[in-house]
């Protein structure tokens, strides 16, 4: 791979300091604070992990108790899911989503700020009771009664109910952001049929979020209702039924599933054709199956609940939906496949961790397809075999798609390459370690061994499955740390990296390493599905229909034929207007989250404290929020 | 692609006073007749009248969001961004009847 | 509230756009995509625990205690017609407001009737109005025995028009900031995406009062 020698500098204007990053709205940015925060995240998630495995070893071990396990099973799914494989995709889309599409920054720069402020002190909220031992209890998926008044009376499930309330704004925040970027956003020539596969599957991912998070808050108001102010959605005795919170939950929960699995299943889209050196065998396709994907997710929720006893006809219904579904996403397995075949390849360990999201994707998805069939399902629910399920999809696919995309993307993001070394080390420790752990918990599970259990009895056939899975989780723990250490040593000592040291065909690699905060200096225009190859290895487009180039899109006077930008001048010195710097998102999330925490001193007991913090951080999100409008962006 | 420039100068057909007005006029009149069926046992314990009424309150719907929200007119884009969450929000709300058996089959 | 916040984001300048729309305008839409989920869900769960309530007060129904005490249909069909009537006109000034916006100093948008001070603040006293029809209807419910926490019908009931209500109300605030941004500075048809913006909130507001209307007033 090409190198330069030259060391990025840094212009003299950039800002630095803790201020210059709480106040920041530059993209970028705010895209390297989701990811730094994340990765903290995955390490408390990943240590909560490490305790459940512990305690699992072996039958009958009391390292922790049974009410701390509760806890730490909920918060591992709970830190996992919102915390970790959302916001790592939330960085990707903040980084990548506008150096893409050839902008300058969001649709809305501010908004995109408040975003990650909310899920910052959202994160904290539902991550620091554990500290206390009150943290939530009642599994990721919260199921009514557990989480309702009667049998989930305490602290925990409040920080829950709460914490998704706060962690759902965020979420949507973002999505109506990026929603209105892509769409609005894109250089000229820049049609949707040339985007980069990466920005395509965020472009889904942004509709689920949009569509499926107002059900989960309408659900979670229902069950903050019921146990702040004992109204009866969930309640039996008044008639309530607590299948609507699982119905309810589900609805948005499958999709939830696409909305982790879609922005990996675009990292390695863009990894795979780069160090292939070829197209991305049928792009459209893959467009098309993505969309297929997240339509298709909203009519599959009820196969998480088979054992229920939904009868007959509703079980076909989502049984053949299900199957359906399997359909598009083998597509995408296929259509890498064929990417790869006949490419000229090279085997950079993001194109490792790549090929891993396909090889161990595809185990999940096929026992995924298993549990579409209602009789097969009701053997596995509820068992280990589950927890390999879905532990296949989202360790082995998504974070395997994101460790691609943070090995492939450091380059653009810091100026430096990771170790290869060090990568090659931690994805072999990584992909035993993970086989180790999950594959044996298909066994376990096979044989009967529940999910959600703190401890077991020996003699019931589990007691080997359950080490070698508890051994699979320390070789995790040893990838995670060689992981960490590469990250934070390649970012001071890394090779340095040219503006496009893996010979990639998207716009984000026409630009220095790091991008400029403006970005683009100028604003390229696009007559093809891989510019940069254009550019630079036309051979390998050539007999490839790509592009809808058409007249009209051609010399528009917005934009300044492709090229490539070497040059690294200030805003200022080319006249690019740049937003201010500004605290005011932070103190809106602030006063949401201020308004939130009012409910648990209502549990407390304390009324008027309670009303005083609510209304308090009530008048000051909405102080702060015309104090925002209010002001210029730019 | 259809959401590029091609539509960019729709944007500014808005309905006029006049029609602002016959839809109001119509929004009322609905409205009437719905209270009035309301009030009309014998219509009541009919089996037109779920049906009727939910015909009734689908055209007030409709009315609002083409002239009041100038849908009929604006750009297509925002047309897809308003239909298609509405066809899967109302493709839930059926299955939930279904499910809970407010609704059965047969 | 989030896409309020996005949507004033001030773009003032024209910026490059590849559809040549405001961005405002995509992300309001997009979030009312997101409204029809929210108030898709909370519609569902009313019909779904539709007459499943195990005590009264009921809707459309008289209910006797076991105690003997007979309570009669609690809801109040000429009251919340009215308010419905208030409400739908309140739309129409809406679409008044912005016209009056958009021709500002064209012919025919002379005087009190073609003022959008006039038409903003109609609008948000119609809202205001439907307001208080609501925290009426609320009151006497509680005066008659229903709570949200007297059984299911209560709970759904209260949840369903609260937080409809709650739209409402957010949208008299945003109605009454435009009405102040009006006196102070005076709105220019360059600002009618403020107003634009703003109405098309109302009127989703409005087309689900429609749908609650009948599904829970009118239908029993």
């Amino acid at each position: 791979m090409e190198t330069s020698s030259a060391i990025p500098t840094h212009d003299a204007s950039e800002q630095s300091g803790i201020w210059s990053w709480i106040t920041t709205v530059d993209h970028k940015r705010i895209g390297i604070l989701y990811l730094y925060t994340a990765l903290f995240y995955l390490l408390v998630g990943g240590l909560e992990a490490l305790l459940i495995r512990t305690q699992l070893a072996k039958p009958n071990l009391s390292v922790v108790s049974a009410e701390t396990y509760n806890q730490l099973f909920t918060m591992h799914g709970t830190t996992m899911v919102f915390l970790v494989v959302m916001p790592l995709s939330a960085a990707f889309f903040n980084y990548l989503i506008p150096l893409q599409i050839g902008a300058r920054d969001v649709a809305f720069p501010r908004l995109n700020a408040f975003s990650y402020w909310v899920y910052a002190l959202g994160g904290l909220f539902i991550t620091l009771p554990i500290f206390f031992g009150i943290a939530p209890n009642g599994g990721w998926f919260g199921y009514a009664p557990l989480s309702g008044p009667t049998f989930g009376g305490g602290f925990n499930m409040d920080f829950w109910v709460l914490g998704l309330q706060i962690l759902g704004i965020s979420s949507l925040a973002a999505a109506f952001n990026f929603i209105t970027t892509i769409i609005n956003l894109r250089a000229p020539g820049m049609t949707l049929m040339r985007m980069p596969m990466f920005t395509w599957m965020s472009f889904v991912v942004q509709f689920l979020v949009v569509l499926a998070f107002p059900v989960i808050t309408a659900a979670l108001f229902f069950l903050q209702f019921d146990r702040f102010f004992g109204t009866n959605f969930y309640e039996v005795q008044a008639g309530g039924d607590p299948l609507l919170w699982q119905h309810l939950f589900w609805v948005f929960g499958h999709p939830e599933v696409y909305i982790l699995i879609l922005p990996a299943f675009g990292l390695v889209s863009e990894v795979l054709p780069t160090h292939s050196r070829k197209p991305l065998f049928g792009y459209n396709v893959m467009a098309y199956s993505g969309i297929m994907i997240g339509f298709l997710g909203f009519g599959v929720w009820a196969h998480h609940m088979f054992a229920v006893g939904m009868g007959p006809v509703a079980d076909s219904i989502f049984s053949v939906a299900t199957m359906l579904i399997g359909l598009p996403t083998g597509v995408k397995i296929f259509n890498w496949i064929a990417t790869m075949y006949g490419g000229s390849l090279r085997f950079p360990v993001s194109m490792k961790f790549a090929i891993g999201l396909i090889a161990m994707f595809t185990i999940g998805g096929i026992s995924g397809v298993m549990h579409s069939s209602p009789p097969s399902d009701l053997q596995q629910t509820d068992t280990y075999f589950i927890v390999a399920h879905f532990h296949y999809v989202l360790y082995g696919g998504a974070m395997m798609g994101i460790f691609a995309g943070i090995y492939h993307y450091f380059p653009k993001i810091t100026g430096r390459f990771m170790s290869e070394r060090l990568g090659n080390w931690q994805f072999w420790l990584n992909f035993i370690g993970l086989n180790l752990t999950f594959f044996p918990m298909h066994f376990s599970g096979m044989l009967g061994m529940p999910r959600r259990i703190y401890t077991y009895d020996a003699g019931q056939g589990w007691d080997l499955f359950n080490l070698m899975s508890t051994a699979g989780t320390y070789l995790l723990l040893v990838a995670g740390l060689i992981f960490a250490y590469n990250f934070f040593k390649s970012r001071v000592s890394g090779a340095p990296a040219s503006s496009d040291p893996w010979g990639a065909p998207t716009l984000e690699w026409s630009i220095p390493s790091p991008p400029p905060d403006y970005n683009f200096a100028q604003i390229p225009e696009v007559t093809s599905r891989y510019p940069m190859w254009d550019l630079k290895a036309p051979d390998r487009t050539a007999g490839i229909e790509h592009s809808h180039a058409d007249a009209a899109d051609i010399a528009d006077a917005h934009a300044a034929p492709m090229h490539e930008e070497t040059e690294r001048r200030t805003a200022k010195e080319l006249g690019i207007p740049m937003p201010f710097n500004t605290i005011k998102p932070f103190l809106v999330a602030l006063g949401i989250v201020v308004m939130f925490s009012g409910m648990i001193v209502l549990h407390m007991g304390k009324f008027p404290l309670a009303m005083a913090t609510m209304l308090g951080g009530g008048v000051f999100m909405v102080a702060s929020l015309y104090a925002w409008l209010t002001s210029p962006l730019e | 692609m259809s959401i590029d420039r091609a539509h960019a100068d729709h944007t500014h057909e808005h309905p006029t006073w006049k029609q602002y007005k016959w839809v109001a006029l119509w929004l009322f009149l609905i409205t009437i007749v719905e209270v009035w069926a309301y009030y009309i046992p014998a219509f009541v314990a009919s089996p037109a009248f779920k049906p009727a009424l939910l015909l009734m309150s689908a055209i007030k719907f409709a009315v609002v969001v083409m002239y009041y929200m100038h849908l009929k007119f604006d750009h297509p884009l925002f047309r897809k961004l308003f239909i298609g969450p509405m066809i899967i929000a109302g493709a839930t709300l059926i299955a939930f009847l279904f499910l809970f058996g407010n609704v059965r089959i047969g | 509230m989030a896409t309020a916040a996005g949507a004033h984001e001030a773009h003032e300048h024209t910026h490059y756009t590849t559809t040549g729309l405001d961005n405002r305008k995509i992300a309001i839409w997009a979030f009312i995509g997101s409204e029809c989920m929210l108030f898709g869900s909370l519609i569902s769960t009313y019909l779904v625990y539709k007459g499943r309530s195990v005590v009264g007060p009921l809707p459309h129904e008289a209910w006797t205690s076991p105690a003997g005490e007979v309570f009669k249909p609690i809801l109040n069909i000429p009251v919340t017609s009215a308010s419905t009537f208030v409400l739908l006109m309140s739309s129409l000034f809406m679409v008044l407001a912005l016209a009056a916006v958009e021709n500002k100093g064209k012919a025919g948008y002379e005087g009190l009737l073609g003022s959008s001070k006039f038409w903003l603040l109609a609008t948000a006293i119609a809202g205001a109005i439907f307001l208080a029809f609501q925290a009426y209807e609320f009151t006497s419910f509680v005066h008659e025995g229903l709570t949200i926490r007297t059984n299911l019908f209560g709970t759904t009931f209260f949840t369903l028009t609260g937080f409809h209500g709650t739209h409402v109300a957010v949208g008299v605030l945003w109605l009454m900031s435009l009405f102040f941004i009006d006196l102070k500075r005076g709105l220019e048809p360059r600002d009618a995406i403020l107003v634009d913006l703003c109405a098309l909130y109302w009127h989703f507001v409005d087309v689900v009062w429609i749908v609650i209307f009948t599904l829970v007033y009118l239908i029993q």
